[in-house]
């Protein structure tokens, strides 16, 4: 199998993703089956060829630098489940 | 220079690099149009865009990718025509989108090199291995609240550029005069304000140990260091540590490390349960940059004068000394302050070191008990290049060029108008001194005699008597001559 | 009176043989008399009159005054809340309007409800949604998917309870269910409509698009959406032309590809029938056909699979329940939080896709898997590059199969995603797509033919289209 279980463990830790033991199951064997399948791709010889990430025609706009947003506090908290005054709230965090 | 450090057994050499932080100066984010402002009330300066919002996209700002090839250009680094940003993937509270925009194999900036000096006759090169350009976090408040963490996110996409260093430096003082060199020339290039209170230049400092001509040791980061003193503290303190483990048949364990400043010590970050794996890509929101020659050479125009330029101007056309020269282009205000006072008065070229020294003891004594930075002297470069052009061609004697000095301080205007709303100007001419000697000689007939018996020590009591009746404005080398001439 | 199109309504409008608030209650009354195909999240009938006592105020009269438009729920609007399906959104109120959304208020549109979709556009039947899956329309004995994502929008216009609907596409997500549903679906050139303010999924694939009843409609719409977006770095500026106004029927002169590698084993009678039919029709309005190869298109969906998972585990990091949207009740720390968060908030798929991302993504597995990817997508692009060079456009089935019962290939995500096999090339190459209703099955479901041109050509398939509807009407 492509995916053992601490793999599974492994990229859900990296995905924050908190997974019971019968999901870490299940979700081995089925990321194992997708991963299997998508090995197909090694038939192809892609020696010389660049990978494409975008396929738009666009040159990368380049912004001026102007300061344009005025204070957008209130639309940037409203939907925040947990604020106090003007700052968004988290639990603790140690360093 | 020896850099070796003794231990208990071994001599050890430290290596050290470098990884800056340095916050580019423009008006708008790197990817939004908020503004960068300092100190601004919490989430204030925040767009959707920062705020990450679904659906929310970014669009580069032209300025910064101006400044960062200027700061490449200064660093004499190459600018890379093809240049891509990746996404940094993490979790953390102020990194809204859950990754930073960074460059990671294609950086906008290669290989540079800034050089240091050692001392009087010794430079050192350091290797630039590439600038990028990145998105900074925002500020996580840990100390408000005993259960809660408080975000703020007005510093979140403020463009950055990662200046990393190779492994050169061997010591404190050189990752001092490191990070002092780089600092002043991103001032020099108005790319950073170069402000460490206010986190503007940051740095990481890489350090590994080892025995001369060993390989690399393992080395240790310690992260965000914002003064050139803990700089200096923490690198101190941490090749002592390393030192010891080895020594004591330990093993470095590579760690990122915080650098305590109250207790002076580093220790590890707690929240590494978890080997980062960062999963760089290319961001599918935004597409490679590709620069063109036109582009870069029209920010080379803009290049001015940098620190090591400016200061062989200095020695090799004014004749400065090092040293005289490092005071001024340490702090690229005093230097600009400096070739103002030259601008104005080309005449005192000849005199430069008269100049300096007028700058670095009159008026950095005053701007300091003052609290003001030069560029708010109230005594103008061309004001102060009139006052020593008065001293030498001695209409003033130095004594009451102090007293007009200070008066130019408080009033801001020229020592020509000083003078003669005051009538300070120095006597000079011999028949008005003359009478006054003559007046002092025949008040003091005593003295006289004494001194003519041989007292000869007395010549400095009549040439305060003189002064004092002329209200210090007597030629004192003058009134000496003449003395001289009527006594003997 | 059945009242069906977009060009038929604005007429009336315009004689005055209907008001926009009669137009409007005759959608809303089909919509609450078809709650049961829960084709939206979000209806809300006091904000509609709202919409329209602000438009009748505002006199304007520009070309889509008054029509019912149904949204996509994935795109951001500013005064209904926004949920892609999801219940990590489940309570988010976005500050602001999408490019798309946006455009189409300006043009004079209602937006009439915010519809339903696969949680955050990923999946092929519109059953991986938080509120519940929708019904297609066209089911007979037992209920059958609309496909998806955009099966909302599609059984939306499917049943007639508006005049069109957006959609986005990210692998067929417009297409496929267009296909399903029996009516028009189309995806755009990447970076023709701006990104702006639609919910991203897989950023270098997603584009937003419009389901239709007609050709007519869909030209008219597509105009409307489309145009360039400083906000959008991938949009591209090129002027839009009246695609409507351009309809052209003649097909003289024209060549059409046909992709032999389409022909795969396991697909029906049915669907091969009716491309061949289609192909028929076509020489029959003078069009040459051509039969071309697209020699990666195997290789397209493993791609897909690779790419898109990759680009949506880092686009749905941001949800991690500081700034907005569902958070677990169960922190204690902020690590535990984002986990409680996400595992609560996202669904079964959502979480699987997040995972083969990160995974491909992560150290030692990038070069082998999302950088081949890549390359083969750049084969994939010149495969169709190639193609057009031989040919105006591309004709295929939309669909390897019509639509299938609600439960069905749920618990096997590759017979899911085979479902796509015929759009996600296209995707990858960021080529322009519509699928346009042809032909039927014996069970009498819509099967649907995917017409494929060069980039910035969607004139040329909506032409095609258009030649194709009027020889079936
Ligand atoms: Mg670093
Ligand atoms: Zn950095």
């Amino acid at each position: 199998m492509k995916i053992d279980k601490n793999t599974t463990i492994k990229i859900a830790k990296l995905s924050r993703l908190k997974l019971d033991n019968k999901e870490i199951d299940e979700l081995s064997i089925e990321l194992s089956t997708i991963l299997d399948w998508v090995e197909q791709l090694n038939e192809v010889d892609t020696n010389n060829i660049e990978p494409l990430s975008n396929v738009s025609s666009a040159e990368l706009p380049l912004r001026k630098d102007l300061e344009e947003s005025q204070n957008n506090s209130e639309n940037v908290l409203s939907n925040a489940p947990e604020k106090l005054e003007n700052y968004f709230v988290v639990p603790k965090v140690v360093e | 220079m020896n850099n070796l450090i003794k231990g208990k057994k071994h001599k050890w050499e430290a290596v050290i690099g470098l990884e800056v932080h340095a916050q580019v100066k423009s008006k708008s984010k790197l990817f939004s149009s908020s503004s960068t402002k300092f100190g601004s009330i919490p989430n204030s300066q925040v767009s959707l865009v920062d705020a990450a919002m679904p659906g929310m996209l970014p669009v580069i700002n032209e300025y910064c990718i101006k400044q960062a090839i200027k700061t490449g250009l200064g660093l004499n680094a190459k600018i890379n025509k093809f240049s891509v940003f990746d996404r940094k993937n993490y979790f953390y509270a102020d990194l809204p989108q859950g990754y930073q925009i960074s460059q990671y194999l294609n950086p906008i900036i290669g290989n540079g090199s800034i050089f240091i000096d050692l001392n009087e006759e010794k430079t050192k090169e350091i290797r630039i291995t590439r600038l990028h350009l990145e998105q900074d976090a925002g500020k996580s408040l840990h100390d408000q609240n005993p259960e809660k963490t408080y975000v703020d996110l007005n510093r979140s996409g403020i463009a950055l550029m990662e200046i990393v260093s190779e492994p050169d430096m061997r010591s404190p003082e050189e990752a001092a005069l490191f990070i002092q060199k780089l600092r002043s020339i991103l001032m020099y290039l108005n790319t950073c304000d170069g402000n460490m209170q206010e986190g503007s230049l940051r740095a990481d400092v890489n350090i590994s140990i080892r025995k001369p001509g060993d390989k690399l040791g393992t080395r240790c980061e310690i992260k965000n260091l914002n003064s050139i003193k803990f700089i200096k503290q923490a690198i101190n303190f941490e090749i002592t540590r390393q030192i010891d483990i080895v020594e004591k048949g330990g093993v470095i364990t590579q760690n990122t490390l915080l650098f305590d400043t109250d207790s002076g010590i580093t220790r590890p970050m707690r929240n590494k349960e978890e080997a980062h794996d960062y999963r760089y890509f290319p961001d599918p929101d935004l597409l490679p940059l590709r620069l063109d020659d036109k582009f870069i050479n029209e920010i080379k125009k803009e290049i001015p004068e940098l620190p090591d330029e400016r200061k062989k101007r200095y020695i090799n056309d004014l004749n400065l000394s090092n040293y005289d020269s490092t005071i001024l282009i340490s702090n690229k205000n005093v230097s600009d302050y400096f070739d103002e006072v030259l601008i104005n008065h080309k005449d005192l070229k000849k005199s430069a070191k008269i100049v300096v020294n007028w700058i670095s003891s009159e008026l950095f004594s005053i701007l300091k008990k003052n609290n003001l930075n030069i560029i708010n002297s109230p005594i103008s470069p061309n004001n102060l290049g009139h006052l020593i052009k008065l001293i030498l061609s001695e209409t003033i004697s130095g004594k009451i060029a102090k007293e007009i000095f200070e008066e130019m301080f408080i009033s801001k205007t020229s020592p020509d108008k000083i003078i003669k709303d005051k009538g300070l100007k120095q006597m000079n001419n011999d028949n008005d001194l003359e009478e006054i000697i003559d007046k002092i000689l025949k008040s003091n007939s005593d003295k006289v005699k004494e001194y003519k018996n041989g007292k000869t020590k007395l010549l400095g009591f009549f040439v305060g008597q003189v002064m004092k009746e002329s209200k210090g404005r007597a030629n004192p080398k003058k009134i000496n001559q003449l003395l001289n001439k009527q006594l003997n | 009176m059945e009242i069906s199109s977009i060009h038929n309504s604005i007429d009336l409008i315009k004689e005055k043989k209907i008001s926009i608030l009669e137009l409007n209650q005759y959608f809303i009354s089909k919509i609450k008399k078809n709650k049961n195909l829960n084709a939206f999240i979000h209806f809300d009938e006091e904000n509609i009159y709202q919409q329209i006592k602000s438009l009748e105020n505002s006199k304007t009269n520009n070309r889509l005054y008054g029509m019912p438009i149904a949204i996509k729920d994935l795109f951001c609007t500013r005064n209904m809340p926004t949920t892609a399906g999801s219940k990590i959104l489940s309570k988010f109120n976005p500050p602001y309007e999408s490019f798309v959304t946006n455009q189409l208020i300006n043009q004079g549109s209602i937006l009439i409800g915010k519809t339903n979709l696969d949680e955050f556009a990923m999946g092929s039947s519109t059953t991986t949604s938080f509120f519940g899956n929708t019904i297609n329309p066209k089911s007979n004995n037992i209920s059958l998917v609309p496909g998806g994502s955009s099966g909302g929008s599609a059984a939306a216009v499917s049943a007639n309870l508006c005049l069109g609907a957006t959609g986005t596409d990210t692998g067929g997500s417009i297409r496929q269910p267009a296909s399903f549903c029996g009516v028009i679906g189309i995806k755009p050139t990447y970076g023709l409509c701006s990104r702006w303010g639609i919910i991203a999924f897989a950023s270098s694939l997603d584009q937003a698009g419009i389901f239709a009843n007609n050709v007519k409609d869909t030209a008219i719409l597509i105009k409307e959406i489309a145009g360039y977006d400083k906000n959008d770095s991938t949009s591209v500026n090129i002027k839009i032309p009246d695609y409507y106004k351009n309809l052209n029927k003649d097909l003289n002169g024209k060549t059409i590809g046909i992709p032999i590698e389409y022909k795969i084993p396991g697909i029906s009678d049915e669907i091969n029938n009716m491309w061949e039919k289609a192909i028929k029709v076509f020489e029959k309005g003078g069009a040459k056909i051509k039969e071309i190869s697209l020699p990666h298109t195997k290789y397209a969906l493993p791609v897909y699979y690779i790419i898109a998972p990759a680009e949506a585990s880092s686009n749905l990091a941001r949800y991690d329940g500081v700034r907005y949207g569902f958070r677990s009740k169960n922190d204690s720390s902020l690590d535990e939080m984002y986990e409680l968060t996400r595992s609560e908030g996202f669904g079964k798929e959502v979480k699987r896709r997040i995972l083969i991302g990160t995974y491909v993504l992560s150290a030692g597995y990038y070069e082998a898997y999302y950088i081949k990817a890549q390359k083969v997508r750049n084969l994939i692009s010149k495969d169709f590059k190639n193609a057009f060079e031989q040919c105006d456009f591309i004709v295929t089935p939309s669909t390897p199969s019509s639509a299938f019962p609600i439960g069905e290939k749920e618990d096997d995500p590759i017979s899911m995603y085979i479902n796509d096999i015929f759009t996600v090339p296209a995707s990858l190459a960021g080529i322009p797509g519509i699928s346009i209703p042809f032909g039927k099955t014996k069970d009498n479901l819509p099967l649907g033919l995917q017409i494929l041109s060069n980039h910035f050509t969607e004139q040329t398939i909506l032409d095609a289209a258009y030649y194709l509807e009027s020889i079936h009407e």
